[in-house]
C-alpha cells in the first residue's frame, strides 16, 4: 500500500511548521511520528496534498519538572515518556499508559503530540491525560493558548485544534502520591484496547478516564462524584458508562463494552486505593 | 527529492518520492531484500530495521524521514563473514521455521537486548509483543535471545 502523492517540507521550528502549514491552509497536514498519519494515507482514507514534517523539532522533544506539574514537548515519544524517571516519580500512571501504547517499534516513533492531536477515542494517551486533568498548550499564527484537556475533544477524530495550529506542550499536575492504576482490556499483547480505563485516587478525591467508550475519550465524572461523596468503590464503578456511548464494532457490542467498563473501572479503584 | 541515508555503514544518496516509504526504498531502490514486508499495516515487525540504533518499522516510515539517519538492516549485522551472536542464537535454538519474520525478529531482539540486556523469559515475550511469527515458533525464538543475553 502506497500513499497518494503529495508534498513534503521539513520543518526545523514550531513558528516554521505554523507559517508552512498556514500557507498551504487545510491540505496540509503535519506530521509527526507518522504512526496514525502514514497508515490512514497508505489505506487512503488520508489524502493530505502537503506534509509539513515536524519529527525534527528538537527543542519539541522533553520532559521539564515545572514545580506543580510536569511539561512535556509534544514531539516527545512515548519511548521516553515510559522510561522517564521524572514521569515514574511524579506521573507514574503516564508512564504505565505509554508503556501500552502498541510494541516497542511503535513506542520509538509515535509521540505524545500526536497521540493527543490525533484524538483517536481508542488511544491510550488521550483518556490518561484526560483523567489526570491535563492542559493542552497549542501555537498558532497569533500565538499561544491553553485548553483543558477536558474541552479538546470534540468528536471522532476531531479536537478544538484549528488547521494552523500546533500542539506544542503537555501539563500534567503532578500526582502527589495518589493512588492509581491503569486497565487496558485487549485479546493480544499489542493490540488497541477493547475498553481501557486511566484511574487515581486519592481519600475521598478520584480521577477516571474512559478508552474507546464512545467517539471522544471519556471523563467518567460520575465516578468521580461518587467517590467525592463516600460511595463504596463498587457503587461508583456502577456508574462507569453515565457519561459514555460506546459503539458495537467486532470485537465488542456496546453493552458488553458497558459491562466492561464497569468491572475495569472497580478493578482499577480497587488497585488504586490499596 | 534528494536523500542522503547511512544504511549498513555506507553512505547512500538518492532522488525518492515523497511517498515512497522506507521499506520499498530498503527492498527497491538498493536492492537489500532481507527486510521483508508482511502485513504493510505496521503489526507484524517483519519490516523491523533499526534506525540511529533504534528498532523501528520501516513499512511506516517515509524514506524522506530518514534522510540524515543511519540505517542498519539485517545484511548490515555481519562483520567479516562472522554473523552476528543474535544470528548464531537463532541459527543454534532452532529460531526459525520458513524464515520470514527471521529478519525482523533479529533485529528486534537485538534492539531489545541494548535497552534490556539480561531480560527475563517473560520480558522476552513482551519485548518481542511488535514481532509476528506465522509459523508460531516462538518458544525457540524466545531460547535464541535468551542465549544471545547469555542467560542459558
Ligand atoms: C501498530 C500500531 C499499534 C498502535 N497501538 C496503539 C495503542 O495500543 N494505543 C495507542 O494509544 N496508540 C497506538 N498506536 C498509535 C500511536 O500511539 C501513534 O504514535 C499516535 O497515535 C500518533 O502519534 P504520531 O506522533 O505517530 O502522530 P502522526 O501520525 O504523525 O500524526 C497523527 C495526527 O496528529 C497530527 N499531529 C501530530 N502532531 C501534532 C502536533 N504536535 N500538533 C498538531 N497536530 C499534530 C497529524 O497531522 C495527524 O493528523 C498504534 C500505532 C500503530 C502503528
Ligand atoms: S510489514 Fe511492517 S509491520 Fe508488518
Ligand atoms: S519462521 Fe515462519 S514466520 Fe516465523
Amino acid at each position: 500500500m502506497i500513499p497518494a502523492a503529495f508534498e513534503y517540507k521539513r520543518a526545523t521550528s514550531a513558528a516554521e511548521a505554523i507559517s508552512l502549514v498556514s500557507q498551504y491552509g487545510s491540505d496540509a497536514k503535519f506530521l509527526a511520528g507518522g504512526h496514525s498519519l502514514l497508515p490512514l494515507m497508505k489505506l487512503r482514507l488520508a489524502q493530505p496534498a502537503m506534509l509539513i514534517d515536524i519529527g525534527r523539532v528538537k527543542d519539541l522533544s522533553y520532559i521539564k519538572d515545572a514545580g506543580s506539574h510536569l511539561a512535556i514537548g509534544a514531539l516527545t515519544r512515548h519511548m521516553d515518556v515510559e522510561t522517564s524517571k521524572v514521569v515514574h516519580e511524579h506521573a507514574p500512571l503516564l508512564a504505565k499508559a505509554a508503556s501500552h501504547v502498541g510494541d516497542s517499534q511503535v513506542r520509538h516513533r509515535g509521540t505524545i503530540g500526536g497521540s493527543i492531536a490525533h484524538a483517536d477515542p481508542a488511544s491510550d494517551l488521550p483518556a490518561t491525560t484526560l483523567a489526570l486533568g491535563a492542559t493542552y498548550i497549542v501555537q498558532g499564527p497569533k500565538g499561544q493558548r491553553e485548553i483543558a484537556a477536558s474541552n479538546f475533544y470534540k468528536g471522532f477524530l476531531e479536537s478544538d485544534l484549528a488547521a494552523d495550529e500546533m500542539l506544542v506542550e503537555i501539563r500534567v499536575p503532578k500526582m502527589q502520591g495518589a493512588g492509581w492504576s491503569f486497565q487496558k482490556f485487549n485479546r493480544r499483547a499489542q493490540d488497541w484496547a477493547i475498553v481501557g480505563v486511566a484511574a487515581w485516587h486519592r481519600k475521598g478525591e478520584a480521577g477516571v478516564a474512559l478508552v474507546n467508550m464512545g467517539s471522544t475519550p471519556i471523563l467518567a465524572t460520575s465516578v468521580a462524584n461518587a467517590i467525592a461523596k463516600g460511595a463504596s468503590i463498587s457503587d461508583a464503578a456502577a456508574l462507569a458508562s453515565n457519561e459514555a456511548d460506546p459503539q458495537s464494532d467486532l470485537n465488542a457490542s456496546s453493552d458488553y463494552r458497558k459491562h466492561l467498563a464497569s468491572v475495569l473501572v472497580r478493578r482499577a479503584l480497587e488497585a488504586a486505593s490499596k | 527529492m534528494k536523500v542522503s541515508i547511512t544504511v549498513n555503514g555506507k553512505k547512500q544518496e538518492s532522488d525518492v518520492e515523497p511517498r515512497t516509504l522506507l521499506v520499498h526504498y530498503i527492498r527497491e531502490t538498493l536492492g537489500l531484500t532481507g527486510t521483508n514486508v508482511g502485513c504493510d499495516t505496521s503489526s507484524c515487525g517483519a519490516c523491523t530495521i533499526h534506525l540511529d540504533g533504534e528498532a523501528v518499522k520501516s513499512c511506516t516510515i517515509l524514506a524522506v524521514q530518514a534522510d540524515g539517519t543511519s540505517l542498519t538492516t539485517i545484511e548490515g549485522l555481519a562483520k567479516d563473514g562472522v554473523m552476528h551472536p543474535m544470528q548464531t542464537a537463532f541459527m543454534e535454538n532452532h529460531g526459525l521455521q520458513c524464515g520470514y519474520c527471521t529478519p525482523g525478529m533479529v533485529m528486534a531482539a537485538i534492539g531489545l537486548l541494548k535497552e534490556n540486556p539480561k531480560p527475563t523469559e517473560d520480558e522476552v515475550r513482551m519485548g518481542l509483543e511488535g514481532n509476528l511469527c506465522r509459523c508460531t515458533g516462538y518458544h525457540n525464538i524466545v531460547k535464541s535471545v535468551l542465549a544471545a543475553a547469555g542467560a542459558k
